[in-house]
């Protein structure tokens, strides 16, 4: 009797394992994630695969929750009303057919024959309208919690007729920040994003968008979303752009070794992972014998383009940071072109003194940085920091555990500074823990990179010069804690002047340059690359640095596919075959 | 027999208001906070914006309350199957995420646990009489019980997918493909679940044919063996009787060793990419996200505790000192 018990307790054991291994079947036929697809199968000639945006799956489609929100929700989805062009420096009418000021308004003359479109169904249900844009504009500026507020602060009012929208801004307005929703922020349909509550505007998932983009959401999984072509995209009968691809998958990422791997492997085609050594493969491609056939921006160093500058934040109301002198130390004794080639292997290019990004070139004022600016020189470090009076304090400099380059880097920079006698160990805490000691003030030296590409240098400036410092600095600005009233005047004053006004313009920025490179409470360092690797085997001609017709952005993170010029790249590509 | 499951229940309630209250804690001891942590990916530039923003999301993710209060949501939550939302995929809710992960788990932990488990304990059994297994399969078991997870994972992830090209080595179904109700997702899906499977199979076979054949040979020494035999029972009787007295400590075993197989298949399913509550632990890490954390762990939590009680159950079904004990403590 025993023994038969046994065996029927096996047997349970066997049936209950094969249940086990039904059950996610069983959970297909109950429902998946899936946004009502209209396909099973995605052919893999029609479908372009990306990779290295989104870290968790597609759940939220909302553009204005930015700690959400999947690759696409802006640029395939919704779009702004102009684009950025950060490699010419121009804008782009987008959703907007032309506009500029006229006094303190500004006159905005609405894309016609813009279709709002469903997704999945791919319906048209609307036009757009200047009722639209009218109401994304009052959107920002009614509800505190969006995240374009601060930029439309100066907005008094929005009147609309037709496909004009005017907006009335006070005696002052702050052209720069303004500029910067134009082309940043989505403009939704009114008929749709009225109805929600304001918590629901910013909170709502919004899985069955309603957008004018080139794509229309598919399905989505736990591991990846996909689009299909929009049939309505305005694009293609106003700018004659048009996807080659059927279908855009984008994968959720998984870990480095299985993104490189599947990238190799050819089952991604358009990458914007950071993936180590890349340069070596990419190397080997163009020698013609590995055959990895994966190309990036530019054929070689520094292979891709620069994404955001990376410093080092000291918190200037801590001893010894607090002595500009010391600062100055640290700046020169770091030698970031060792960086650059031991560490990133010629991946990214090194920091103007300055740190402002490539595309702001025009408004670096070369004889302040000639004057002002620093480079690697020991001795020089060694005489600023006999100057400062340091005392020996023992310091460390923090990055977040598993950013393996960055890491990597600020053991270089310990190295350096302990060269010339400052006494630094390198640390690396959770990013939680060195998010909030940055935030809190209780560091003493830290890398960040929260300065991004923009197409001024205002935002870069006010980083480094925000006042007031609250106790918790949780906006990402003035984390170095430094206090300079005069430059925060200025900044605030650049704010405001016409963004036609370059003349006016170059010399306050030139003067921000200059009281930068004198106090030095941030040393930028390098850019970090937009990293980009394009695989070859299905999709050809991604955007180069070396084809005058192909220069853009080949980026899919939230900020570019939207914002810049990655909509014109993901229309060039072509079939491999 | 009441008396014992009352007491065996008592226990396990014990664990799990324990095991839940430190589930709970524990992230609440970590630096910084969620919102704080959400609100970095958004790069405000605008104190006042990041107020409104902090106040909304705070409300969102239910930490607008006092922590004791939280405490209390949170066990009402418990019972109500719901952990809050998710904040690396909000608004999702975390039990939805746990759901829709959980079949995959369960397809490679059940089968994994239960037919290393039944195979390896006849094998094993096998091994402790015939010569020539007991030379082959032994030093294969020590190997693969001693083969860390991630390693054999890695190995196999290597040599028959990246290299013979046998197996995919990503994902739970190919990766142009929609979950749906047919022979080739079927197809795709046994397909990629086989390589995860066979390395969570293959650890856990090693390690319980070599503790059984290890008992079966002890039983085989024993006393009441000698016993039997002398009284002229067949061998066949003999192994019979050895069989059913060495799997009880392999059935204690086996409770004790979830928690280790739990472990090694979050492993695992981060080297294949599986989507099953292993790489959603990883993600829930890796993203700081510790509601979906804390869910995940209470259903590990939930799910081993009714392991174990199930293990006791079959326990008393089994082993017949166990009824007998508890009939004598009844009379």
């Amino acid at each position: 009797m025993l023994r038969s018990k046994t065996k029927v307790l096996a047997r349970a054991g066997t049936a209950l394992a094969a249940a086990a291994m039904v059950a996610p079947l069983i959970s297909v036929a109950a429902g998946s994630g899936s946004a009502g697809a209209q396909t099973t199968n995605y052919p893999r000639s029609e479908t372009l695969y990306t990779s290295g945006t989104a870290y968790s799956p597609p759940n939220n489609f909302n553009p204005n929750d930015l700690g959400s929100l999947y690759t696409g929700t802006v640029g395939l989805l919704y779009e702004p009303l102009y684009l950025y062009d950060p490699i010419h420096s121009k804008y782009i009418p987008w959703l907007a057919k032309s506009g500029g000021w006229s006094g303190t308004n500004y006159v905005i003359h609405v894309r016609p024959g813009v279709d709002w479109v469903a997704s999945p169904s791919g319906n048209v249900v609307g036009t757009l309208s200047g009722a639209d844009v009218a109401f994304s504009i009052n959107l920002a500026k009614d509800n505190p919690a969006d995240p374009w507020n601060a930029n439309v602060s100066t907005v008094k009012s929005v009147t609309y007729g037709g496909d004009t929208v005017i907006v009335h801004f006070t005696s002052h307005p702050a052209y720069t920040s303004w500029q910067d929703f134009l082309w940043n922020a989505p403009v939704l349909p009114a008929s749709i994003w009225s109805k929600m509550s304001a918590t629901q505007q910013m909170t709502a998932a919004n899985t069955s968008p309603v957008a004018t983009g080139p794509m229309v959401l598919s399905s989505t999984t736990s591991t990846q979303a996909c689009f299909a072509h929009n049939p309505h995209w305005w694009g293609t009968a106003q700018l004659g752009l048009s996807f080659k691809f059927k279908y855009l998958c984008d994968e959720v990422n998984s870990s480095n070794n299985v993104e490189l791997s599947q990238l190799l492997a050819t089952n991604i085609d358009w990458s914007n992972n950071f993936l180590p050594g890349i340069a070596a493969l990419v190397n080997g491609a163009l020698g013609g014998n590995s055959g990895y056939g994966i190309k990036t921006y530019y054929p070689s160093k520094p292979y891709m383009l620069s994404a955001n500058t990376v410093w080092l934040d000291m918190n200037t109301t801590k001893a010894p940071m607090n002595n500009v002198n010391f600062r100055k130390a640290v700046a020169y004794a770091i030698n970031t072109q060792q960086i650059q080639s031991s560490v990133y292997t010629g991946m990214v290019q090194v920091a103007n003194p300055t740190g402002l990004l490539p595309n702001l070139d025009q408004y670096v004022d070369k004889s302040v940085v000639s004057k002002y600016g620093f480079s690697y020189n020991p001795n020089l470090a060694k005489k600023y920091l006999k100057l400062s009076g340091y005392k020996g304090q023992k310091l460390t400099i923090e990055v977040p555990d598993g950013w393996t380059d960055w890491m990597a880097g600020i053991d270089v920079i310990s190295q350096d500074l302990n060269a010339i006698g400052i006494h630094v160990t390198p640390e690396y805490p959770q990013y939680a823990t060195r998010e909030s000691d940055l935030i809190n003030g209780t560091y003493d030296m830290a890398l960040d990179n929260n300065a991004g590409i923009d197409s001024t240098p205002w935002s870069y400036f006010q980083r480094v010069f925000n006042l007031p410092i609250l106790p918790k600095q949780s906006a990402t600005l003035n984390w170095a804690r430094f206090s300079d009233p005069k430059a925060w005047a200025l900044v605030q004053q650049a704010a405001t002047v016409p963004l036609s006004d370059t003349a006016k313009l170059k010399s306050v920025y030139g003067q921000l340059e200059q009281d930068f490179l004198q106090a030095l409470p941030d040393v930028p360092l390098w850019y970090n690359g937009a990293w980009f690797q394009g695989q070859t085997k299905y999709w050809t001609n991604y955007p180069s640095a070396t084809n005058p017709a192909d220069q853009y952005t080949p980026v899919m993170w939230h900020g570019w596919l939207g914002a810049m010029t990655t909509i014109y790249a993901l229309a060039n590509l072509k079939p491999a075959s | 027999m009441r008396r014992y499951f009352v007491r065996k229940l008592g226990t396990y309630l014990l664990a799990f208001f324990l095991g839940t209250t430190i589930d709970w804690g524990i992230p609440r001891l970590m630096p910084g906070n969620p919102v704080q942590i959400y609100l970095a990916k958004f790069q405000l530039q605008s104190p006042g914006s990041w107020e409104a923003l902090n106040k909304l999301f705070s409300k969102a993710f239910g930490l607008d309350v006092p922590v004791w209060r939280q405490y209390l949501n949170f066990w009402d939550g418990v019972f109500h199957w719901n952990f809050g939302v998710s904040y690396t995929e909000f608004p999702e809710p975390v039990s939805r995420i746990i759901w829709s992960a959980l079949p995959y788990t369960l397809a490679l932990l059940v089968p994994a646990i239960t037919l290393s488990y039944v195979l390896g304990n006849r094998v094993g059994a096998m091994a402790a009489r015939r010569k020539a297994l007991d030379n082959s399969v032994l030093p294969a078991g020590y190997v693969f019980q001693a083969m860390p997870y991630a390693w054999l994972a890695l190995a196999m992830a290597f040599f028959l997918g990246a290299y013979y090209r046998w197996f995919p080595i990503s994902g739970a179904y190919a990766q142009g493909m929609l979950p749906s109700a047919s022979w080739s997702f079927v197809a795709s899906l046994l397909y990629h679940w086989f390589l995860p499977f066979l390395t969570v199979f293959l650890v856990s076979f090693g390690g319980w044919a070599i503790g059984m054949r290890n008992l079966v040979i002890y039983e085989l020494e024993t006393d009441y063996t000698r016993y039997l035999r002398s009284l002229g029972a067949s061998e066949r009787l003999v192994r019979r009787y050895a069989y059913r007295n060495a799997v009880l400590p392999q059935l204690s075993g086996l409770a004790l060793q979830l928690g280790v197989v739990i472990g090694g298949n979050i492993v695992t399913e981060v080297v294949f990419n599986y989507p099953g509550l292993g790489n959603l632990i990883y993600k829930a890490i890796s993203g700081e996200d510790y509601f979906l954390l804390q869910g995940i762990f209470l259903f590990i939590i939930i799910g081993v505790l009714i392991a174990n009680f199930v293990i006791d159950i079959v326990y008393v079904m089994v082993d017949p000192r166990t009824r007998l004990s508890m009939q004598g403590a009844q009379a």
